[in-house]
């Protein structure tokens, strides 16, 4: 099918608006025939996620785009940055790689994108709004974008972002369109007991189950808690976009477009409807670690997502009403921020409760994507369910997958610690 | 026996190679090494496999936005699979191939297959892609 394009789109592809907007359209062109897509349409917002990963061919690209004089048309967050741009040198990353990531943020930067550095983006600045058309990269911030705030994404990769950014422009098709946002899969929490819905650990659980189950469809949860926060709800989409391809959830009673299920599923019956048990749950949650209890532990990171104000005060709360029982860390922990979360947290009064524990803050970057681990480390430890899932290969450690309280013990022992849980009920 | 299968072609191209076959779907960040081809997803079936070469054949892609960049830079390296079959099409995989057609005038083919031509693929079958989509599948005798 041959797209529709407008005066402009044309004009872009014909190279009249500049060689970078044109390189921009002509891959957007070739993308609106692999969606399917009759005609393009207007995005007002974008999230770059192309900055995250340092390659020659991605730093290839956008430094082409950006000598090309690319600018971006629309207000065009940011991604982490493969570094942390003002602690890398005590973080230990060598200097060539840093002088190819700098150079990665500078091209994004001259073409005017917003120097978020983060994988948040929604907790942060320019958050979009209900219904607004959008051109998002990076799975967890897709999902939620379109899950929790209403906004509208298709699950776009890198390059892509910068594309639509320039152009302000994408195919019309998918998750854009209202009639594709309808459930299809419903799951019901049968018989799970308020205390796992209190656990820190469900939400990341139920969504690695949620991934794996849904694929690519759209699925429906039933009996999600109407108080879930927005930590959680970001915790629970990022582990379902790294165990399955989802781009969008509904939650009845949580999320804008589930009020109801008639609303959630669009006056449709559901096509398929699965009970989640106890027991699947908590097989979820046994997956998700592939180090044992008791194994010797190299570090433990948090924030993956980006650690949010409110995940900082948890962690503060957690130091605290411990402290008589816990020593410092004996391992690195790792908290994972943004500049947002971090300026507010220098304002609190719990900072230095966290800085005299002994807690690492690592800015703008992801671990998976920089080079801060020692690769002699074998184990390793997080509380998030995406962290969880792609550690083993990124980083060719084992893993543990527990909650803060767990996460923060371990660390001052320096071997894998579970303490008492709902989980080991029945 | 040859058996011929006519996909839909999602990037065109030509390609010939040995089949490494998948049910599961795959990250290709956080699942493929593009320095050495590796699948590195420890918790896919297929953990272990170099796909540098060969015609990767899995029903879709899953996770990372960056898939289309691990692509990209395999391809790039020159560590990617000389041509990828799905059973769904992966706007992310497409992606990765068609900004490296544009970049470097290099790319891998995706074409997607019906279920019952995507089930007809085995593992080292002989696979000879064409730009239409065709697809010819020849099973040859191999050592185990």
């Amino acid at each position: 099918m041959q797209v529709k394009l407008s005066e402009k789109d044309q004009q872009m592809l014909e190279g009249q608006h500049g060689k970078a907007a044109q390189l921009a359209m002509s891959i957007l062109v070739r993308m609106a025939e692999v969606y399917g897509a009759a005609e393009m349409m207007d995005v007002s917002q974008a999230h770059i996620d192309g900055c995250g990963l340092l390659t020659d061919s991605g730093l290839e690209f956008v430094e082409t785009l950006a000598a090309f004089g690319g600018r971006v048309s629309i207000p065009t967050t940011l991604n982490m940055v493969p570094l942390d741009l003002q602690n890398w040198r005590q973080l230990g990353v060598p200097e060539e790689f840093a002088s190819k990531a700098i150079r990665l943020a500078k091209a994004y930067t001259d073409m005017e994108c917003i120097p978020t550095w983060t994988c948040a983006p929604y907790q942060g600045y320019l958050t979009p709004r209900f219904g607004q058309q959008i051109a998002w990269a990076e799975s967890n911030a897709i999902v939620y974008a379109n899950s929790v705030l209403g906004a509208r994404t298709n699950r776009y990769g890198d390059f892509m972002d910068i594309c639509a950014a320039i152009a302000g422009r994408v195919p019309r098709s998918g998750l854009h369109l209202k009639q594709n946002r309808k459930g299809h899969l419903l799951l019901r929490l049968a018989d799970i007991e308020p205390a796992i819905l209190r656990e820190d650990t469900f939400y990341p659980v139920l969504g690695y189950l949620l991934g794996h189950l849904a694929q690519d469809k759209i699925p429906v949860i039933e009996g999600l808690p109407a108080n879930a926060t927005s930590d959680q709800l970001k915790a629970l989409g990022a582990a379902a976009a790294s165990s399955g391809a989802v781009g969008l959830f509904h939650a009845i009673g949580v999320t804008p477009e589930a009020n109801t299920l008639e609303e959630a599923f669009q006056g449709d019956a559901p096509e398929h409807v699965v009970d989640v048990h106890f027991a699947d749950l908590a097989r979820a949650r046994s997956d998700l670690s592939t180090a044992e209890k008791g194994a010797k532990l190299d570090a433990v990171v948090l924030g993956c997502p980006h650690f949010s104000y409110a995940e900082f005060r948890q962690l503060a709360q957690v130091i605290q009403s411990e402290r008589h029982g816990l020593s410092r860390p004996v391992v690195r922990l790792i908290v994972v921020t943004n500049q947002v979360a971090y300026a507010l947290l220098q304002r609190s009064d719990f900072v230095n409760t966290i800085a005299d524990f002994g807690v690492e803050i690592v800015l703008d970057t992801c671990v998976m994507n920089s080079p801060i681990i020692s690769s002699d480390a074998k184990v390793m430890m997080t509380n998030s369910g995406k962290w969880a899932y792609y550690a083993p290969g990124e980083l060719g450690v084992r893993v543990a997958f527990g909650g803060l309280c767990d996460c923060i013990r371990s660390a001052t022992q320096g071997f894998v610690q579970r303490g008492e849980t709902s989980w080991k009920k029945p | 026996m040859e058996k011929t299968l006519i996909g839909k072609p999602v990037v065109a191209g030509s390609a010939e190679g040995t089949a490494i076959v998948s049910k599961q779907p795959i990250s290709f960040w956080g699942g493929v090494n593009p320095r050495t081809g590796e699948i590195t997803d420890r918790r896919h079936e297929r953990s272990g496999v170099i796909v540098t070469g060969k015609v990767f054949v899995f029903p879709q892609g899953k996770g990372s936005s960056t898939a289309s960049a691990t692509l990209m830079e395999s391809i790039r390296a020159g560590t990617a699979p000389v041509a990828i079959i799905n059973l769904k099409v992966d706007p992310i995989l497409a992606l990765g191939a068609i900004v490296a057609d544009e970049l470097y005038h290099k790319t891998v083919p995706i074409v997607v297959l019906s279920r019952e031509d995507f089930d007809a693929i085995q593992e080292g079958d002989h696979l000879v892609v064409e730009p239409n989509g065709t697809i010819k599948a020849e099973t040859r005798k191999t050592v185990q």
